[in-house]
C-alpha cells in the first residue's frame, strides 16, 4: 500500500514539468518589454503551468499519504522490471525511508506552488525549471525509497544531475556558472565514492540490495574502508565541514524554492545514506562515532561563524545548512559512541534529536528561504544591507521569516528546541555516567559546542532579520517593495504549522521516532519510550507560547493609542536610512573572534591627498575550504598537469613520431 | 502553596534588588542615596503614562518588553525557591531555563533594531556578542553540577548537600565565582557596563532601550529587575542548604539575594567598567573556570 502510494507519488513528482516543456521550446528568455505581447504569452502558457502544478501538488500528496501509512504500518515493497544487469526497480518504504521522503514530498509540492508566482510561466526558461524541479524531487524520493543499490545509484545521479542544470538556472551570470561547475565537480567526486560503496556492498554481502552485513565486518579493512567512503561520499552531498565547498555557492545561485528543497531535503539523502549504511553494521565501533561527533561539532561551530560573517541572504542561509548538519551528525556521533559503551537511553536520545532535527531543518529552513526569496523577489537584491524595513510592507512575509528565525536559533517554543532539547540531554546525561574517562566523556563536549552554535546563531538571525526586516529602508528598491503574492504566502503556511506543531506537542512525535530509531540502529534497545522525556517539554513550551502571547497582545493593546514620533536617535531630528547599524557591522564583533579560520578580505582605499576623491569600502569573507585551499591546490596540480601540453600539442607528425619511438623501444626490449 | 508564595516573592521583591544595589553604593560613597523602594516608584510612574512610539517600528517593538518581563517570571518558577522542589522540574528543565533567557535575548535585541537607530543597534549587536560568550560559562556550570548531583533536574541539582560540598568544594567555587561573572554580564552590571551613565557609546542594555517609553519602558525596567533576582536566585540556591518549609526557605533566599545586591553594590563602588575590548576576555575567563570546574570533577 505505502509502497505503491510512493511510487505512484514519485512518478507523478518526475513527468511534473513535461507539459510546460512541450509548451515552452521557443520561448524567448527574459521577455520584459511589450507587456500586450507578453500578455498573449501568459495565457498560452497559463494552461500548461496550471497543470503541472497540478500533477506537482497530486504527486506530493499521494506521497505524503504513502509516508504517512510507512510511518506506522508495515513495511512493504514494490518490484517492477528493470533491464539493469543486477539492478531491479525496487522500492521499500520502512519507517526510516518514509520518514526521510515525507519531507521530500511536501517540500516538492510547498516548492512547485511558491514557483507559480516566484518563477511565472512568462518568465524565461519556466519550463526548464519546473522539468528539472520535478525530476529532481521525484529522484530524490526514490533515493530515500530505493532498496536496490544500483537503483540507488541511478537515482542519486538523477538527482545531481537535475540539482546541477537547476542551480546553472541563470546560466548568464557567471557566478552561477561557477556554482554549478563547483557543484558538479563535487558532486563527481561523492558518486566516485559512492560507486566504491555499493561496490564493497557487493563485495561483503553477493546481493545488490541493502542487506545487513555478516557480524564482524566493521572491524575488517573492508568495514573500514566503507565507513570513510560512506563519509566522502555522503558528506559531501550533506555538506559536512571540510566537505561543504559546492553548498554555499549553489543554494545562492540556484532559484529560491529550489534552494529550499536543495537545503530542506537534497543535502539530506546524504545523511539518509549514512544512516542507511551504518544500520547494516551489527557493531558500530565507537571510532565510527567519535569521528561522526567531532566531525559534527566542526561542522556546526564554524557553518555559524562562516554564516555570521555573510552579507549574501541566501549564501547566510546556506551556511546554516552546514550548521545544521553538523548538529545531526553531532546527533548520530553520539548515537552510535553512546551504543559502543552500552549506553542504550544516551543513544536513544542522539538518534531521536538527530532524526527529528532532519525533519525541523527540512521544514524551517525551506521557511527561512521561500519568505528570504520574497524579500529577494521584493526588492531584487540578495545583499542584507540594501533591503531594511520590509517588515511594515510585507508583514506576512516578515512574520513567516520571523517564526523560521526563531525555530532554527532553537528558542522555546518552535520545533528547533525540541530536538537541540534532545542533545543537550544526552550531553548532560553523559556526565552522570560512572565512567572516568574513554569515549563516553567527549560527549560532554556536546553542550558547551551546542551552547555556542546557538548562541551565534540567534547573533546571526537577529542580524539578518534586523536588516532585512525591521529599521528603515535603506534603498529606494526595499522601499517600493510589496507584499508577495498570496499562493507564495500559502506556500509558507505549512511550514510555519509544522514548525509550531512540532515545538508545541513533542510527545506524540515519540512513538514515530522510536519505530525510526528501530530502523536506524536495529540491534539498539530503546529502554524507554521518549514520551515520558517529552511531556513535561510539551507542557512547558505550551505554557510558554502562551504566556508569550498573551503578554505581548496586552502591551499592544495598552498602547494602542500611543503617539507616533520619529525615531529619538539622541537628539537626532532627522535620521537617515543610511544611519542605521548595517548587518556587517552588527557581526563585526564575533567575526572578528573567528578571523583564524577565516580570514576577512579587506578593500580599504586610504583617503591620501589632501581633497580626497570619493573612496568605497569592502570587505568579505571567501569559504577558506574553497577559496583558500581547495582552488590554490587545485591550480597547483593544473600548473603541473599542464607539463603534459609539450606532448599533446596537436602536431600529428610528432604524435606519429611517438608512436614509432615507443614502437622501437618496446621491439628493443622484448628483443632483448 | 509554594508555588504562589515563590511567584508573589519574585512578582514582589525583585524590585527591591536594585534598590540594595543602589543604597549599597550610595552608602559607600557616604550619600544618603535615593529610597530603597525607588525602583517600585519609577515603575509605577511609568505604568501610568502615555506612550510614544517610533513611526518605524512594528508589533516587534512592544513584544521585547513583553517578552523581557515574561521570561524572567517563567524561568523563576524553575529554581526552588521556597521550598525543595520547583513549580516546574522535570529532567531537562536547566536547558529551559538558560534558553527562555535567549528567547528574551532575541526579543530585546530585535526591538532595538527595530527602531532603526544606530546606537541602539549598536547596543543590540554588543548584547548579542557578550551573551554568546556567556552562554557556555553558564552551561559549564550546570555539566560541573550535572556531573556532581547526577541528576538533569535544576531542583535536584541545585540542592547542594554538605557531602557533595565537601567532596568537591573547589569546584562549587570555582562555578560560583564563573556565575556570579556571568550575573554581572547578563544583567549589564560594572564591570560590564555601567548602568549609571548615560553616555549612549559605552552602554550595553540601557543603550537598546532609549526609544522605548511609558509601560512599555516601565516593563524592562521591571523585567531586568526581576532577571537580576532570578540569577541571583540561582547563585544564592547553590550555596544555601534547604529546609523544606517554604517559609523559611523563602525567607532564607530572600535574604540571601539581597546580600548578594549588597555584594553587587561593593564591587560597583570599588571598580570601574572595563573597556569594551577587555569585556570579551573576562567573558572567556568566565567559561575557562567553569570550564575548569568540569575538568576537577570529571577527573
Amino acid at each position: 500500500m505505502s509502497a505503491t502510494l510512493v511510487l505512484i507519488g514519485i512518478a507523478l513528482l518526475m513527468t511534473s514539468g513535461l507539459p510546460a516543456l512541450l509548451k515552452s521550446g521557443n520561448q524567448k528568455p527574459e521577455t520584459r518589454s511589450a507587456p500586450l505581447h507578453q500578455n498573449v504569452r501568459r495565457s498560452e502558457a497559463l494552461l500548461p503551468s496550471a497543470f503541472c502544478l497540478l500533477l506537482l501538488i497530486a504527486g506530493a500528496i499521494i506521497g505524503l499519504a504513502g509516508c504517512a501509512v510507512g510511518l506506522f504500518a508495515a513495511t512493504t515493497q514494490i518490484t517492477l522490471p528493470w533491464l539493469v544487469p543486477g539492478g531491479a526497480m525496487h522500492l521499500r518504504v520502512d519507517a526510516l525511508s518514509a520518514f526521510f521522503a515525507a519531507p521530500v514530498f511536501l517540500l516538492a509540492g510547498v516548492g512547485g506552488l511558491y514557483a507559480e508566482k516566484y518563477w511565472p510561466a512568462a518568465r524565461g526558461r519556466a519550463g526548464y525549471v519546473r522539468a528539472f524541479f520535478g525530476l529532481m524531487t521525484g529522484a530524490l524520493a526514490l533515493v530515500m525509497t530505493a532498496a536496490n543499490t544500483l537503483l540507488f545509484l541511478a537515482a542519486w545521479e538523477i538527482v545531481a544531475g537535475a540539482s546541477f542544470f537547476l542551480i546553472a538556472t541563470k546560466h548568464k551570470d557567471g557566478e552561477a556558472r561557477r556554482a554549478g561547475w563547483i557543484y558538479l565537480a563535487s558532486s563527481h567526486v561523492a558518486t566516485l565514492a559512492l560507486f566504491a560503496v555499493v561496490g564493497l556492498l557487493h563485495m561483503l554481502t553477493r546481493t545488490w540490495a541493502f542487506t545487513p552485513l555478516a557480524s564482524g565486518t566493521a572491524a575488517l579493512p573492508a568495514g573500514h574502508a566503507l565507513f570513510w567512503l560512506a563519509i566522502i561520499a555522503f558528506g559531501i552531498k550533506a555538506g559536512l565541514m571540510p566537505l561543504h565547498v559546492w553548498l554555499p555557492g549553489a543554494h545562492a545561485a540556484a532559484p529560491t524554492h529550489v534552494s529550499a528543497v536543495m537545503s530542506g531535503v537534497v543535502i539530506k539523502m546524504g545523511i539518509y545514506g549514512l544512516v542507511r549504511v551504518l544500520s547494516l553494521f551489527d557493531v558500530v565501533p565507537s571510532t565510527f562515532g567519535v569521528t561522526l561527533l567531532l566531525a559534527g561539532i566542526a561542522s556546526s561551530i564554524l557553518g555559524v561563524a562562516f554564516a555570521l560573517a555573510q552579507h549574501d541572504l541566501k549564501r547566510l542561509l546556506a551556511y546554516h545548512s552546514i550548521e545544521n548538519i553538523g548538529i545531526i551528525v553531532t546527533g548520530l556521533g553520539i548515537g552510535l559512541i553512546a551504543q559502543a559503551h552500552g549506553q542504550p537511553l544516551i543513544a536513544l536520545l542522539g538518534y531521536a534529536g538527530a532524526l527529528l532535527h532532519v525533519w525541523n531543518h527540512g521544514l524551517f529552513k525551506a521557511l527561512l528561504f521561500l519568505s528570504a526569496g520574497a524579500a529577494i523577489h521584493a526588492t531584487h537584491t540578495r545583499e542584507i544591507d540594501r533591503m531594511g524595513g520590509l517588515g511594515r510592507l510585507m508583514p506576512w512575509t516578515s512574520a513567516a521569516f520571523l517564526a523560521g528565525a526563531v525555530a532554527i536559533t532553537g528558542l522555546p517554543p518552535l520545533n528547533g528546541f525540541v530536538s537541540e532539547l534532545l542533545l543537550y540531554i544526552a550531553g548532560f546525561m553523559s556526565t552522570t555516567t560512572p565512567s572516568r574517562g574513554g569515549p563516553i566523556l567527549l560527549l560532554i563536549l556536546v553542550v558547551p559546542a551546542l551552547a555556542l552554535t546557538g548562541a551565534l546563531a540567534l547573533a546571526c538571525f537577529v542580524k539578518a532579520f534586523g536588516a532585512v526586516f525591521l529599521g528603515t529602508p535603506r534603498t529606494a528598491d526595499a522601499a517600493h517593495a510589496s507584499e508577495a503574492p498570496r499562493t507564495m504566502r500559502l506556500a509558507m503556511l505549512p511550514l510555519v504549522a509544522g514548525c509550531a506543531a512540532i515545538g508545541l506537542i513533542p510527545a506524540t512525535l515519540a512513538p514515530l521516532l522510536g519505530r525510526v530509531i528501530g530502523i536506524a540502529a536495529p540491534r539498539l534497545v530503546q529502554p524507554r519510550s521518549l514520551v515520558s522525556l517529552l511531556q513535561p517539554i510539551q507542557t512547558t513550551a505550551l505554557i510558554i507560547a502562551a504566556v508569550a502571547a498573551i503578554a505581548v497582545l496586552a502591551v499592544m493593546v495598552a498602547t494602542r493609542r500611543a503617539a507616533t514620533a520619529v525615531t529619538w536617535d539622541c537628539g537626532y531630528a532627522q535620521p537617515t536610512p543610511r544611519m542605521q547599524y548595517t548587518a556587517s557591522s552588527t557581526a563585526r564583533g564575533l567575526v572578528g573572534f573567528f578571523s583564524w579560520a577565516m580570514p576577512p578580505v579587506v578593500h580599504e582605499p586610504r583617503p591620501f591627498p589632501l581633497f580626497p576623491a570619493a573612496a568605497a569600502f569592502e570587505s568579505h569573507v571567501p569559504d577558506t575550504v574553497l577559496d583558500r585551499a581547495l582552488l590554490p591546490s587545485l591550480r597547483g596540480i593544473q600548473w603541473f598537469l599542464g607539463f603534459a601540453r609539450y606532448f599533446q600539442h596537436g602536431r600529428v607528425q610528432l604524435y606519429l613520431l611517438y608512436l614509432v619511438v615507443t614502437l622501437v623501444v618496446l621491439l628493443a626490449w622484448s628483443a632483448r | 502553596m509554594s508555588t504562589i508564595l515563590q511567584i508573589a516573592l519574585v512578582l514582589l521583591a525583585s524590585p527591591l534588588l536594585p534598590g540594595v544595589i543602589t543604597r549599597t553604593k550610595a552608602r559607600v560613597a557616604g550619600r544618603s542615596g535615593p529610597p530603597i523602594l525607588q525602583v517600585y516608584f519609577d515603575i509605577a510612574k511609568l505604568l501610568r503614562k502615555g506612550t510614544v512610539l517610533s513611526s518605524t517600528t512594528t508589533w516587534l517593538f512592544l513584544a521585547g518588553p513583553a517578552i523581557a518581563v515574561i521570561v524572567p517570571l517563567l524561568a523563576s518558577l524553575l529554581l526552588p525557591l521556597a521550598g525543595a522542589q520547583a513549580p516546574i522540574a522535570f529532567a531537562g528543565d536547566l536547558i529551559v531555563f538558560v534558553y527562555l533567557f535567549a528567547l528574551s535575548r532575541f526579543f530585546t535585541t530585535a526591538a532595538a533594531l527595530d527602531t532603526g537607530s544606530a546606537f541602539e543597534g549598536m547596543g543590540a549587536a554588543r548584547e548579542l556578542t557578550f551573551a554568546s560568550l556567556a552562554e557556555p560559562a553558564l552551561f559549564f556550570g550546570l555539566l560541573a553540577l550535572a556531573r556532581i548531583s547526577h541528576t538533569l533536574t535544576l531542583s535536584s541539582l541545585l540542592t547542594v548537600g554538605r557531602a557533595q560540598w565537601q567532596h568537591a568544594s573547589a569546584a562549587l567555587v570555582l562555578i560560583i565565582a564563573s556565575w556570579f561573572i556571568v550575573l554581572l554580564a547578563e544583567n549589564s552590571r560594572v564591570p560590564f557596563d555601567d548602568p549609571n551613565t548615560h553616555l549612549e557609546l559605552t552602554m550595553i542594555h540601557e543603550v537598546m532601550v532609549l526609544d522605548h517609553s511609558g509601560p512599555p519602558l516601565g516593563l524592562i525596567l521591571y523585567g531586568s529587575a526581576m532577571k537580576l533576582f532570578v540569577f541571583s536566585v540561582l547563585i544564592v540556591d547553590v550555596m544555601l542548604p534547604r529546609t523544606g518549609t517554604p517559609i523559611v526557605d523563602a525567607a532564607a533566599t530572600l535574604a540571601a539575594v539581597l546580600a548578594v545586591g549588597v555584594v553587587i553594590g561593593l564591587i560597583e563602588s570599588a571598580m570601574a567598567r572595563l573597556r569594551l575590548v577587555r569585556v570579551p576576555q573576562l567573558l572567556i575567563t568566565a567559561s575557562l573556570v567553569a570550564g575548569f570546574a568540569v575538568v576537577l570533577v570529571l577527573r
